[in-house]
């Protein structure tokens, strides 16, 4: 049993468009519904602006936008999913939260070369489970500075 | 003793005497002859020795003594005070800081001192030859004598007010009979005589000790009285089984009385001239401590967990009052507000309590300065105006290493050698001018010297050559522009290292630092006649007044601190120069900036008024209308950064919680206006 859980892997799942997406659990701090969002003038296409969430002032970008799909309205669906990642906090609005899930290491393959047009670097790695895929996200590189202060310098 | 829980209030105390010694050493050179410096000095040192020794730091409380002793020549005119002798106290003091400091840091405080020792140890006998020899025999009674070493601090006061009176203070040893049977009866007999004699302030062993017989068969009191000694002891002697009653005046260890003052019974004769000087000297010491007495030390970080929390109760108290505004009801609007004004004084209490005189900081100029003017071989004064301004204590905390760094560069770089001096027909000496003051929300530092001044063209030519700026950059620099290059980073004037500054890593460094702490920093010089680096700074660093304004449905907060007033004008006045819009406000043109466009605020079909508001906001000496939408107001409001996620964003210095749970920007309006 110990054993078992040593090598599963707990995971938020959330829903993209069509696509489901997993994070690790333990850079999860809390799953919101969509709140009033200030907007922050001049930064990514993909920052929404900053939230309230109880008293400190939390970025929230759209991964919509950073994963380049097209936008869309808000929903009832539509969740913040708060993380924690290298001193940052950051809000992701995803259209949906679905489930926690264990996923066993031995499910979890390398992110194909052949997946797609977007640049993959933020993708870890591929799970099969039953007839789910779920797509595991690199928080490292989705929050990667650079490419905010890339965004930032082409647009200033 | 168990010591560790005193160890903090003696270390700060320490500090603070170290301070007191610093600083009067420094005022001493000036006037050498002053009595009262020389009173003040002497005090610190002694209640210096007195702390370290009761904390057992022997060595810490040695050096002290020897110091002490020196003083105590020079008060009494057997020391004339000269400058040669100046820097062996100031060392002295250096090793007294550094024994502390190694306390601090969990040493022992253990030191070689034996080559100062010597220095002090012949400056006081180098001028009290006739006294040499009395003196050691002296202390030495005083060891053998004073038995009685540890008094709280009533005991203490008691006894200073008792020597203000004409009381005198005896410390009577009585020694009973080997054969006395009913050795706690005869203490009761002498003790009721004592009693009609005067007052017992304490006795050792204790009474309740020499009650139930705890005690060999002496004991040993002191007695406040009026009375002669002959008198005492006659009268004690009356009670049968007493072998023998000694006499002394008691000196007590924590109040300096001279050596000589201890009239043994059998010196008497040597020492009848009494000193006068004894309640004086105990009269200033006694209400030294009464003052002090009415603060008490606090830990910051419960301040700051007070400020924290009051932060919160801010927004809070702005919700509270949006929604009684809303709700329109008497009696709770009446409850808000009278909670706004209570929570508005609480408000200025904390930071209050955070602010802290920036004296914390200027005071350890002056010998820094000393130091290095040695080193240097310059000589240079050090005027510092201003130094009870108080700024809060995050503030600094952070401003001391800036401040150090510009002083050595003023040293360094600013004032020449003497000789260069003479040549230019200034003074000798060189003075650098340190002065605080506020101003509105902010504090001023300013650093003058009277030096060389900043050399515009090797400033650029150094620019150009170290790639800080190009050629056709530098032609449209204004002179102070030029001075404010050397704060670049990667740029160093001195053409020569040296150990004070020019490390190549210098006032790009505090540049930052201050900017970090929302202040800035500007340069003047005049070649020939010295600089000015100037610093402003924020009062404090969390809670700020910012005028609310609205751009489309976006809120913003301007601070109030950039604000020089507001103004809805009508669309004609604006006028164009040179592409830019301007207004004409009070006789100057002023560019004016479109928040809504540099924002980029979502537009909806704006109605056309033909009124704009403008916030007038100024940078220095520079000013430019803000053009919004409307005005909603001026608030208190707490500020809080964007996060680490979200860095450098253009003119958007933080961001702050609403009344309503919104979050709202804070304009950076010193972005917006190009320097």
């Amino acid at each position: 049993m110990a054993n078992e859980t040593l090598i599963d892997k707990k995971v938020i799942v959330f829903q993209l468009k069509d696509e489901e997406y997993a994070v690790s659990v333990q850079q999860v701090g809390s799953i919101e519904r969509i709140v009033p969002i200030t907007r922050v003038p001049q930064t990514a296409n993909f920052v929404k602006g900053v939230i309230n969430m109880r008293g400190v002032v939390t970025p929230v970008i759209d991964l919509r936008v950073r994963f380049g799909m097209e936008e869309t309205e808000f929903s009832d669906s539509t969740r913040i999913i708060i993380v924690y990642m290298d001193e940052m906090e950051v809000g992701l609005i995803v259209d949906a939260a679905n489930d926690v899930i264990d996923i066993p290491e031995s499910a979890i393959e390398p992110a194909p070369e052949v997946v797609g047009t977007v640049d993959v670097d933020y993708i870890e790695g591929v799970a099969k489970l039953d007839s789910r895929l779920l797509i595991l996200l690199n928080l490292q590189r989705v929050l990667s500075n650079e490419e905010i202060n890339e965004l930032k310098s082409v647009e200033g | 003793m168990d010591t560790t829980q005193y160890m903090d209030v003696f270390i700060d105390e320490s500090n603070e005497h170290l301070e007191v010694l610093y600083k009067q050493l420094l005022e001493l050179e000036k006037n050498p002859t002053e009595k009262a410096i020389i009173g003040e000095i002497f005090r610190a040192a002694h209640t210096l020795k007195g702390m370290s020794a009761t904390m057992g730091y022997n060595d810490l409380a040695n050096l002290t003594h020897k110091l002490e002793n020196v003083f105590d020549g020079i008060r009494y005119d057997r020391i004339i005070v000269q400058t040669e002798m100046m820097d062996v106290l100031f060392e002295t003091v250096d090793h007294l800081n550094a024994m502390v400091e190694d306390i601090a840091s969990g040493g022992d405080g253990k030191r070689n001192v034996s080559q100062i020792v010597t220095y002090l140890e012949k400056i006081e006998k180098g001028d009290q030859l006739e006294q040499a020899s009395e003196t050691p025999v002296n202390s030495a009674k005083q060891d053998s004598l004073q038995t009685i070493t540890a008094l709280d601090e009533f005991e203490m006061t008691i006894l200073n007010e008792s020597a203000e009176r004409g009381f005198s203070n005896y410390e009577i040893t009585v020694m009973l009979r080997e054969d006395c049977l009913l050795k706690g009866a005869r203490v009761f007999m002498v003790f009721e005589v004592l009693e009609k004699l005067g007052e017992v302030i304490k006795s050792e062993p204790s009474v309740n000790d020499l009650e139930e017989e705890k005690f060999e068969n002496s004991f040993t009191v002191i007695l406040v009285s009026k009375q002669g000694e002959q008198e005492i002891k006659n009268k004690i002697k009356k009670v049968s089984e007493i072998e023998n009653v000694e006499i002394n005046h008691f000196s007590n260890p924590y109040n300096y009385k001279n050596t000589n003052q201890q009239n043994d019974e059998h010196q008497v004769k040597e020492h009848t001239n009494d000193q006068t000087e004894q309640p004086a000297t105990n009269a200033g010491k006694s209400t030294g401590k009464s003052s002090s007495s009415k603060t008490i030390r606090v830990n910051i970080e419960r301040l700051d967990i007070l400020m924290n929390l009051f932060e919160e109760l801010v927004i809070d108290r702005g919700r509270l009052e949006q929604i009684s505004g809303e709700l329109n009801h008497q009696d709770l609007q009446e409850t808000v507000e009278r909670m706004s004004r209570v929570s508005g004084d609480l408000q200025n209490i904390i930071l209050t309590m955070r602010m802290v005189p920036i004296d914390q900081v200027f005071n350890r100029f002056p010998r820094m300065i000393r130091k290095l003017a040695r080193d240097l071989d310059k000589n240079v004064a050090i005027d510092i105006v201003g130094a009870e301004t108080e700024l809060d204590r995050t503030v600094i905390d952070e401003i001391g290493d800036p401040l150090v760094h510009l002083i050595r560069n003023a040293m360094d770089h600013g004032i020449e050698t003497p000789q260069e001096r003479l040549k230019k027909g200034k003074p000798e000496q060189g003075t650098i001018r340190l002065e605080a003051y506020h101003s509105g929300n902010h504090v001023f530092i300013e650093i003058a010297d009277d030096g060389a001044g900043i050399n515009k063209d090797k400033v650029l030519n150094k620019a150009i050559s170290n790639d800080v700026i190009s050629r056709n950059q530098a032609e449209a620099l204004t002179d102070k522009q030029i001075y404010e290059l050397i704060m670049e980073s990667g740029f160093s004037t001195a053409d020569t290292i040296s150990d004070i500054s020019g490390r190549g890593v210098g006032l790009d460094v505090v540049k930052n630092t201050i900017e970090s702490l929302g202040g800035n920093i500007s340069i003047d010089a005049t070649a020939g006649k010295g600089s000015i680096f100037s610093i402003q700074l924020p009062l404090t660093l969390s809670i700020i007044s910012v005028l609310l304004v609205e751009l489309n449905k976006e809120k913003y907060a301007i601070p109030l601190s950039s604000v020089i007033e507001t103004a809805i004008i009508h669309k004609d006045q604006i006028m164009h120069a040179h592409n830019k819009k301007v207004i004409d406000f009070r006789g100057k043109v002023v560019p004016l900036a479109f928040l809504n466009d540099i924002f980029n605020v979502p537009k909806d079909n704006t109605d056309d008024s033909d009124f704009v508001s403008i916030v007038i906001v100024r940078k220095g000496d520079k000013m430019a209308g803000l053009v919004v939408d409307s005005f909603i107001g001026q608030q208190e409001i707490v500020l809080k950064t964007l996060g680490n996620y979200l860095t450098n964003v253009f003119a958007i210095s933080g961001a702050t919680i609403l009344g309503d749970g919104q979050v709202a920007l804070i304009i950076d309006s010193n972005a917006l206006i190009k320097s």
